[in-house]
């Protein structure tokens, strides 16, 4: 039912969305992008109230790219149930806010994903006192779940197809999954990957948990707009996938300029040296120069961010490059 | 005349501190035994928490000396056994946590506000409050003058009410809530009592249709609804259309509570007010409603407390207040986990605000005597 009603409030306001986005972000002077309320890693203000993160960077990248300053974004804070209704009203210009990519919000809802800036999964976390080192040994494990997600349902499925047992501590919240397993009412506690990251992170002693290596369903996070306007779907787009080739093409924001004067055809390309890419999208010709001057590139973002060296801790696994393992991949920039 | 004997002293144990403690504390074995158990536990809890919020605790600099900057530093996190509260946290993000995103520049607007709230209220709240009448006076121009400070205009630079947060937007919410429900309550408790049919009906329905809805249906409501009602091309702000579903939900409330006090007042009171010829309006300007609003003066705190606590559900729509505020802070990865400290500095501001609304309805009850020879005296 509430599903029914989130899918009538959107369709009512589909109509809304109207085609020249682009022109109306060009002619308000600045981005207005929907992030979530604060969630680690992704967009939460640092101290001095400027918006970091993933998500955050991925705005920022796209006011890049269309006025080629950073600081001209807003930022419009959407919780999971407001998210829709205010792109869909046209109130945010795109999403940057943690959403995973499914066939009824890329189709039923009438947005456009135009990428993937995040691949998310559920995994499982343990105290390392339990001494398991795969989740297919978890048989008769305690576990929170947070009821009413795809989360529960994923598990239920896991669990049968390895034919183990597990007994269920339902919770509502992540923080309430979070004390009942560090006060050991649960063995187990299970989630998206990068949830079980930052939970991770604010234990007393992260040392003393283990995220297992299994991760059970596919989140594919990213940027999303309205359907119907191709012209900004694109810029949105290419914003992303510059970061992800630039890193791909070696080029950061320390070498950009350097890399100016390179003899590889695409950098040029990409840096606006040679080529009217920025023509075609309507937007400055050194707008991706722009993007990794002033953001860097994906590697930089994700580094600073989420990556190894912050709390968080979370191995590039997944979201490396198609060349180094991942699944990484944009297409070719010509 | 003589024979009155001398008054003595009453029994030593039924005075003084002594007297007090057996009255209300030792009265019975029950008493007693419950007494005993509470004391205990204070006597265990007290210590504890005065240990980790004040003498443990970390205010600017940890157990080092050093200032801290990120949960790493914090002497709970270092020394986990001795370390109290981290309240660092909310000394470093205090500007968040009480203009949200506001400019920097710009926030002695929002300071000039809090100033000119205190002495638009202060008056309003004691009526013997020096030049009270003049004060007054202000108080009816401060909404207008607090709008063009806080969201610009009239010379200053125009500050988006996206950037608005933390205490301001709960403030802004809880007065502006509390101030606007009042007069509309009254009037559709008034319209509800009404022998006229259409408007009873209208007010009956209105309020029956926003009690049936929880806070959460109105707030989005009037986030994503409101603006397909309006005309084409008019862009009515976030905080606005919250207010105005936060300010509908609070009317009627205060106006069931209102026509509650109106449903104590004896029919010989309108019967009287009638026969001396007073109109509608003037019997119920002077009669009617000086003795309703008096008797239902703890329900109207009652609800005040309540929308005021009510606000921070407005994080559900996206804004950004007190609590939210403090959320976001937790999503920092600079502070991970410092969830005790954000959530307690959190609840100790509100706190401050609906046990401050509490006494002054007691003060004011104890002034008024409600509930005593009620419509009589």
């Amino acid at each position: 039912m509430k599903k029914l009603l989130s899918i009538f409030a959107v369709s009512v306001f589909a109509f809304a969305a109207n085609a020249g986005t682009l022109d109306d972000v060009k002619n308000r002077g600045f981005l207005k992008c929907g992030v979530t309320t604060g969630l680690a890693g992704f967009a939460a203000p640092d101290d001095s109230g400027e918006w970091a993160g993933l998500d955050a960077d991925m705005c920022r990248a796209v006011a890049v790219a269309v006025f080629g300053d950073r600081s001209k974004v807003e930022f419009i804070t959407t919780t999971g149930k407001s998210r829709f209704p205010t792109l869909a009203s046209g109130e945010v210009d795109m999403l940057a806010r943690n959403t995973t990519w499914t066939i009824s919000r890329d189709v039923n809802l009438g947005f456009e994903f135009v990428g993937v800036n995040f691949y998310d999964g559920q995994g499982f976390m343990i105290p390392s006192s339990l001494g398991v080192s795969s989740a297919t040994e978890l048989d008769g494990a305690t576990v929170c779940i947070q009821t009413g997600t795809t989360t529960e349902l994923n598990l239920a499925d896991f669990f049968r197809l390895n034919g183990i047992s597990y007994e269920a501590l339902p919770i509502e919240t992540n923080d309430e999954g979070k004390e009942n397993l560090f006060a050991g009412r649960c063995d187990v506690y299970t989630t998206d990957a990068s949830g079980l990251s930052s939970t991770r992170a604010a234990a007393a002693d992260p040392g003393k948990w283990l995220v297992l290596p299994e991760i059970i369903s596919k989140e594919p996070l990213g940027p999303l707009v309205r359907h119907g306007d191709h012209q900004w779907g694109d810029v949105v787009r290419w914003s992303l996938n510059a970061m992800i080739i630039a890193e791909e093409l070696g080029v950061t924001s320390e070498n950009v300029d350097a890399q100016k004067s390179s003899n590889v055809p695409e950098v040029l390309r990409l840096l606006g040296v040679e080529g009217s890419y920025g023509e075609m999208l309507e937007l400055a010709p050194d707008w991706a120069y722009q993007i990794i001057k002033q953001i860097g590139n994906y590697s930089e973002s994700y580094e600073a961010n989420v990556g190894p060296d912050t709390p968080l801790e979370i191995a590039r696994g997944l979201n490396a490059l198609w060349t180094q393992g991942g699944i990484l991949y944009a297409p070719p920039f010509r | 005349m003589n024979d009155i004997t001398e008054s003595r002293k009453p029994p030593v144990a039924t005075t003084g501190i002594l007297g007090w403690f057996r009255m209300n504390l030792f009265s019975n074995w029950v008493n007693s035994l419950i007494s005993l158990f509470v004391l205990y536990i204070l006597y265990q809890f007290i210590p504890w928490i005065l240990n980790w919020t004040i003498f443990a605790a970390d205010f600017k600099y940890n157990f080092n000396g050093e200032e801290i900057i990120n949960r790493e530093m914090c002497s709970r996190v270092l020394d986990p056994e001795n370390g109290g509260a981290c309240w660092a946290i909310i000394y470093v993000r205090f500007y968040q946590f009480m203009y949200g995103f506001y400019p920097r520049d710009e926030v002695w607007r929002v300071n000039l506000s809090y100033i000119m709230l205190a002495v638009a209220v202060v008056p309003l709240l004691f009526d013997k409050f020096p030049f009270r009448k003049h004060f007054l006076k202000f108080t009816y121009v401060f909404p207008i003058i607090a709008f063009f400070l806080l969201n610009g205009g009239l010379g200053l630079d125009p500050v988006s009410t996206n950037k608005w947060g933390g205490l301001l937007v709960t403030l802004v919410l809880g007065c502006t809530g509390i101030a606007l429900a009042f007069p509309l309550g009254i009037i559709l408790a008034l319209g509800r009592r009404s022998n006229l049919p259409v408007i009873s009906m209208m007010c009956t329905l209105f309020i029956e249709f926003i009690r049936g809805v929880p806070l959460i249906t109105l707030l989005f409501f009037g986030m994503v609804m409101l603006p397909l009602f309006l005309p084409e091309g008019i862009d009515m702000d976030g905080l606005a259309r919250v207010l105005v579903a936060v300010t509908l939900f609070q009317s009627a409330y205060m106006a069931e509570v209102i026509r509650g006090g109106l449903q104590a007042i004896p029919q010989g009171q309108y019967e009287a007010a009638r026969s001396i010829g007073l109109s509608y309006w003037q019997m119920n300007m002077k009669v009617v409603l000086p003795q309703a609003i008096r008797i239902s003066i703890p329900s109207i705190v009652n609800t005040s407390i309540g929308l005021f606590k009510d606000t921070t559900l407005v994080i559900i729509v996206g804004l950004l207040d007190l609590l939210g505020i403090g959320r976001g802070a937790l999503a920092d990865t600079t502070w991970l986990g410092l969830a005790y400290e954000v959530y307690f500095f959190v609840s100790l501001v509100f706190f401050i605000f609906t046990f401050g609304m509490s006494r002054y309805s007691l003060y004011l009850e104890k002034k008024l005597k409600t509930g005593i020879n009620m419509g009589a005296d």
